[in-house]
C-alpha cells in the first residue's frame, strides 16, 4: 500500500547463475517499500517487480519466517542477517533503515557453503556434522515419564540456551576465518550437558570435530563475532566447553 | 572408527590449544626476560653480572632450545592456521562490517602483529645478543659489557621509537592472546574468565610500559655508560 513513510532504496545484489558460474554485484532500485514490511518482504516485492520485467527473479532461502527455522540466510550490508542484534533476517523490518539508503545483499559466504545460486547457499554440511553425532540413542515403547531423570536446574538452563541454535549459520558467515566452531559446540553442548546424551558423549564430540574439520570449515581464532551475530546469542563460552570435552574425550577414548 | 594419535593432534581444536599453550608459555617468557632487564636500573654491573650469570650456565643451552621449541611451534602453527583459514573462504565479501560486539583492534590484526613481533625478534637477537661485544670486570671477573652495547644502541632516537612501535605491537598481540588462550584450552568460566580478561588487559599494558621504560631509560643516559 502506498504512504507517504513509504521509502526508495538502491539495492546492490549477488546474482550467480549455478555453483558453477562466476557471480557479481547488480544494482536494483526498489520505491514504494513500507517501513513495516519485513526484510524478505521487500525481497518479494522487487521479484515481482523482476518478473513483470520479465527478469529472473532472485532466488533466496526462506521457510518460516518467524525467526526460528534458520533458513534465511543472507549478509545485509556485510553482516549476517543485518544490522540488528538477536535477529534473523525474516524478523528484520525495514523501519530500520533509511529512505534512500543503499543496501548490500550477498550471500553467506564459506567453502563448506558453496552458492546454488543468487542467495541460495548450500548448508548441508551442518547437517553432515549433526549426522556425525548430533543424536541420542533412546528406548523404544512408551514414553516415560517426564519427569523420571532428574536434572540440576542449571545444566537444563545452559543445554536450552545452547539448544536455542536454529542452524542457519550466520557464525559461519561472520567469522572471519569462516570456522563452524559456535554452531558445533552449542550441538555438542545441548547434549553433554543432559543424562540423556552421555551414552555418546565421549565419541560425539570427537566425530563431530573430525567431520567439521573434514569439511573445510576454519580455525577458530576466539573473535567472538560469531556470538555477536547469532540470532539466538549463542554464548561462545559453548566454544570453551566444546574444546574441554573434545579434549577429555581424545584423551580417555578407546578410539 | 580408530583416529592415530597423530591425526587427532591435527584437529581444529588441538591446534587451537597448541597455540594457547605455546603463547601462555612465551607471555611467561616476557615476564621473566623483562624482570630480568628491570636489573639495568640498578647499574652497569647488576646488569652485566646478570647477563653474565645466565649466559654461564651450561643450562641456558637446553633453555634456549626449550625456548626456541616453544617460539617455532607457535609461529610455525599460526602460519598453517592462517593459511587454513585464508582457504576457508575462497570468495571475499563484497561488503564485511564487524558487529560492533566480538571482534576488537587485537584481535583482528593478529597475525600482523605477530608478523612485527617475529622480525622485531630477528633483530634484536642481531643487535644485542649477536650485537658489539664489548669487555668489563666486575669483581675481578671478566664478562660481557651488554650493558653498553644496550646504552650505545639506544642512544639513536630512530632505535628507540622503533623498539617502542614493536613494544606496542607485542602488547596489542597479549592483549589479545592471553584471555584467548584460555578459551581455547577450555577454560571460560562466568566467576574467572571477567578475572582473566581484566589480567589478560594489565598483563598488556605491563609488558607496554616496562618494555618501553627500557629504552627510555637508556637514551636518557646520553650514552653515558
Amino acid at each position: 500500500m502506498s504512504n507517504a513513510n513509504n521509502m526508495s532504496l538502491k539495492l546492490k545484489v549477488w546474482r550467480q547463475n549455478d555453483e558453477k558460474s562466476k557471480g557479481k554485484m547488480v544494482d536494483y532500485s526498489l520505491d514504494d517499500v513500507s517501513p513495516d514490511s519485513s526484510f524478505l518482504e521487500m525481497i518479494d516485492q522487487l521479484n515481482e517487480k523482476l518478473i513483470d520485467k520479465g527478469d529472473e527473479p532472485i532466488a533466496f532461502d526462506h521457510d518460516c519466517r518467524e525467526g526460528i527455522c534458520g533458513m534465511c540466510s543472507m549478509m545485509i550490508n556485510g553482516q549476517a542477517h543485518g544490522p540488528e542484534a538477536e535477529t534473523t533476517t525474516c524478523q528484520l523490518h525495514m523501519r530500520k533503515f533509511k529512505d534512500g539508503d543503499t543496501i548490500a545483499i550477498e550471500p553467506f559466504r564459506a567453502k563448506a557453503f558453496p552458492v546454488h545460486k543468487d542467495l541460495m547457499v548450500d548448508r548441508s554440511s551442518f547437517d553432515a556434522i549433526i549426522q556425525a553425532g548430533g543424536y541420542v540413542n533412546v528406548n523404544t515403547g512408551n514414553a516415560q515419564d517426564a519427569n523420571a531423570i532428574l536434572i540440576p536446574k542449571v545444566d537444563a538452563d545452559l543445554a536450552m540456551d545452547a539448544a536455542a541454535c536454529i542452524g542457519c549459520g550466520a557464525c559461519v558467515a561472520s567469522c572471519k576465518n569462516a570456522s563452524a566452531m559456535l554452531f558445533v559446540s552449542a550441538k555438542v553442548s545441548q547434549l553433554a550437558l543432559l543424562p540423556q546424551g552421555k551414552i555418546e558423549r565421549e565419541q560425539r564430540v570427537l566425530d563431530m570435530v573430525d567431520k567439521m574439520d573434514s569439511l573445510g570449515f576454519g580455525n577458530c581464532t576466539n573473535e567472538a563475532e560469531c556470538e555477536a551475530s547469532c540470532p539466538k546469542a549463542i554464548s561462545i563460552s559453548n566454544i570453551a566447553r566444546l574444546n574441554r570435552e573434545f579434549l577429555s574425550a581424545a584423551v580417555k577414548s578407546r578410539s | 572408527m580408530s583416529t592415530s594419535l597423530v591425526a587427532r593432534f591435527s584437529t581444529s581444536v588441538v591446534k587451537k590449544v597448541a597455540m594457547g599453550i605455546t603463547g601462555l608459555l612465551l607471555c611467561g617468557f616476557l615476564i621473566s626476560h623483562l624482570t630480568g632487564n628491570f636489573l639495568i636500573f640498578v647499574g652497569p654491573d647488576a646488569f652485566n653480572l646478570y647477563a653474565h650469570t645466565l649466559t654461564s650456565n651450561p643450562l641456558i643451552y637446553g633453555a634456549e632450545a626449550i625456548l626456541m621449541a616453544i617460539f617455532l611451534g607457535h609461529l610455525f602453527m599460526a602460519v598453517r592456521l592462517v593459511i587454513e583459514n585464508k582457504l576457508a573462504r575462497p570468495t571475499p565479501y563484497y561488503v564485511k562490517k564487524p558487529t560492533g560486539h566480538g571482534a576488537t583492534f587485537a584481535s583482528s590484526t593478529m597475525p600482523y602483529t605477530g608478523l612485527i613481533i617475529l622480525i622485531f625478534l630477528v633483530l634484536h637477537l642481531i643487535q644485542f645478543k649477536y650485537g658489539t661485544y664489548f669487555e668489563t670486570t666486575v669483581d675481578g671477573v671478566t664478562m660481557r659489557n651488554l650493558y653498553k652495547t644496550v646504552i650505545d644502541f639506544f642512544t639513536s632516537p630512530v632505535n628507540v621509537v622503533l623498539y617502542i612501535v614493536a613494544m606496542a605491537a607485542l602488547s596489542l598481540h597479549v592483549s589479545h592472546g592471553f584471555w584467548s588462550a584460555f578459551q581455547s584450552v577450555g577454560f571460560n568460566h562466568p566467576k574467572y574468565t571477567p578475572c582473566i580478561n581484566t589480567l589478560g588487559k594489565i598483563f598488556a599494558v605491563v609488558v607496554f610500559l616496562g618494555y618501553s621504560s627500557l629504552p627510555i631509560f637508556c637514551f636518557l643516559q646520553g650514552g653515558q655508560s
